[in-house]
């Protein structure tokens, strides 16, 4: 293994952490719940998104509705699960969110069982040489995936009418329903691309490792808490160098601090150390 | 002889949930990551009396660890708090499970096996769980009507306020810290003994969870609420297959709709029952 390789699959890491991630904090910008399980949205991408692939045999259609489908799952989610625990103490969607999760990851074991599920015929495996490294075409996906839809969500943001209400909710939401927006049109929006995005993240993982397991939102789950709290809970831009900066981390931290520590703690030291000089993230919400 | 080991069970579990219902419900930091604390406790008296230590040395010295590691830890409360705290107590359970996979004396991904017993009988065992339980019990009733245990309600219920009364809001919280995580360490020393045999995944994130799933479903704060969830949650699935098999589905249900219909818990519905039942007698 040398350096470029491990910069470049630390970068494809960073990826998925930032598809997972970025909805994350879109949910809590919005409204202030840390939403754990945004993992078991995550879960539930892989299974669809592998068993349609499966079904169809077309890898691109599977993934395009599974991401749609998802994506709606996720407004039915916020809609059943947190528009009635809004009004309450912050720590009671918390728990009621944790949950949701590990009833989620059970019923997927009662569902799918318990032993995981590979691909038929395993798409995008074929390897290609970038930059003198040779990469699966599921890796390339990743990068490209990860830079067209956080892109194209900058767009939406930045550009639309829709972006600018939910930037308008983000920094007041009292102040935005006095100006005519429609708050709960907003917060479905806001779950729909969250949910969206983790569906992406879901099966590019399933598609990385071929296989998938109902616990597998487990890990990145937990991680992409923490690189939410490092990119400073709610800020979009922190969230996404966060996310790369743990992937290259963690790809280097394997090599090096192997003896102490496994690959999944590498993650919490970094944020514990951090959180410790900069309790509010590295950086700060404008 | 399997009524005695569901009522050790019980014990134990009824320490660890009390230890967490320490912090997070008399003194409101919430941990997602107490498992760890039951981990250190369990591990330290491991290795102690494997390598030929007293079993009795083995408790205080399961809580003096489990209490410095949560001394260090109550610091982070300082820095941190609310949905911060929540994953940075998250995060200390991780860093617990990643350290003691990679570390070959902690007996790594296998853990450690043949721990000695403790050479009184499984009945004086029970007792002396369910002495060391109660004990905790009666500690928990005496601290929450104590001064400390109204310092403790007031930075729950809103910190800065507690701060402008004079109140030394690091001092109580470091001290919350230590005395949760050292009775979770003498919980973990307990079922150390108990199982004979420890390894990383039983003091997992799941575990973090299934302990702060007593301490809600009991009614975050309340001493008999939280006795009576981690009485009935702990022995539950081994009395029932059903809730063996479905033991986290339960969990996660529970969690979720006690949060959704009654925030309270048992202790809010137990109050709510009495008041029916002593208001219907006041009216006979």
């Amino acid at each position: 293994m040398n350096y470029s390789d491990l910069l470049i699959q630390g970068l494809v890491e960073g990826c998925i952490y930032a598809l997972i991630a970025v909805g994350l904090t879109l949910v809590y910008g919005l409204l202030r719940i840390l939403h754990i399980a945004h993992a078991g949205i995550f879960t539930l991408g892989a299974y669809v998104g592998l068993l349609l692939t499966n079904e169809t045999g077309s890898f691109a259609a599977a993934f395009v509705i599974t991401v749609v489908a998802v994506g709606f799952f996720g407004m039915a989610f916020y809609r059943l699960f947190y528009e009635p625990l809004l009004d309450k103490p912050p720590h009671v969607a918390l728990i009621a969110s944790i949950g949701l999760f590990v009833a989620m990851e059970e019923i997927y074991r009662i569902v799918f069982g318990a032993t995981s599920i590979s691909f038929l015929a395993p798409p995008l495996k074929d390897t290609v040489e970038v930059a003198g490294v040779r990469l699966e075409e599921g890796r390339i996906a990743v990068v490209v995936l990860a830079v067209v839809l956080i892109g194209g969500l900058a767009v939406l943001a930045g550009r639309t009418r829709i972006g600018i209400a939910w930037r308008a909710t983000v920094s007041d939401a009292a102040m935005a329903e006095s100006f005519g927006i429609d708050l709960a049109r907003v917060r479905y929006i806001n779950f729909f691309v969250a949910s969206a995005l983790a569906a992406a993240a879901g099966v590019m993982v399933a598609l990385l490792l071929n296989q998938v397991i109902p616990t597998m939102g487990g890990v990145p789950a937990y991680k992409a808490l923490a690189i939410i709290v490092l990119g400073g809970l709610g800020n979009v831009k922190g969230t996404l160098i966060a996310a790369l900066a743990l992937g290259v981390i963690e790809s280097f931290g394997t090599i090096y601090l192997d003896r102490v520590l496994d690959r999944d703690a590498i993650a919490f030291a970094f944020l514990i150390a951090i959180l410790m000089i900069r309790p509010q993230g590295l950086f700060i919400r404008r | 002889m399997y009524e005695i080991s569901l009522l050790t069970v019980m014990s134990f579990s009824v320490i660890f949930a009390l230890s967490l219902n320490l912090i997070t419900g008399f003194c409101g930091q919430i941990s997602l990551g107490h498992a760890a604390f039951y981990g250190i406790g369990a591990y330290s008296a491991a290795l102690f009396t494997t390598d030929g230590g007293s079993f009795w040395l083995a408790l205080p010295l399961a809580m003096a660890v489990a209490g410095f590691f949560g001394f260090i830890v109550g610091f982070a409360s300082l820095r941190v708090r609310h949905d911060f705290l929540a994953i940075t107590t998250m995060g200390v359970g991780f860093l617990f499970t990643g350290f003691v996979r990679q570390q070959d004396f902690l007996g790594g991904e296998e853990g450690i096996a043949g721990i000695p017993d403790p050479g009184i009988g499984q009945i004086p065992y029970m007792l002396l769980c369910a002495a060391l339980a109660a004990a905790v019990i009666a500690f928990s009733l005496y601290l929450k009507r104590s001064w400390m245990g109204h310092a403790f309600d007031a930075i729950a219920t809103d910190e800065d306020t507690a701060r402008t009364l004079g109140i030394d809001v690091a001092r109580y919280k470091l001290t919350a810290f230590v005395f949760g995580t050292a009775l979770a360490g003498l919980a973990g020393a307990l079922f150390a003994h108990y199982v004979k045999f420890v390894e990383v995944e039983s003091f997992d994130f799941i575990e973090s969870i299934s302990v702060l799933a007593m301490v809600i479903v009991g009614g975050i704060g309340s001493v008999w609420g939280v006795v009576v969830a981690a009485a009935f949650l702990s022995v539950l699935p081994l009395l029932l297959q059903v809730f063996a098999d479905f033991k986290l589905l339960i969990y996660g249900v529970l969690l979720f709709s006690v949060m959704y219909f009654a925030p309270g818990g048992i202790d809010s519905l137990m109050r709510m029952v009495w008041r029916r039942i002593s208001g219907r007698r006041t009216a006979a």
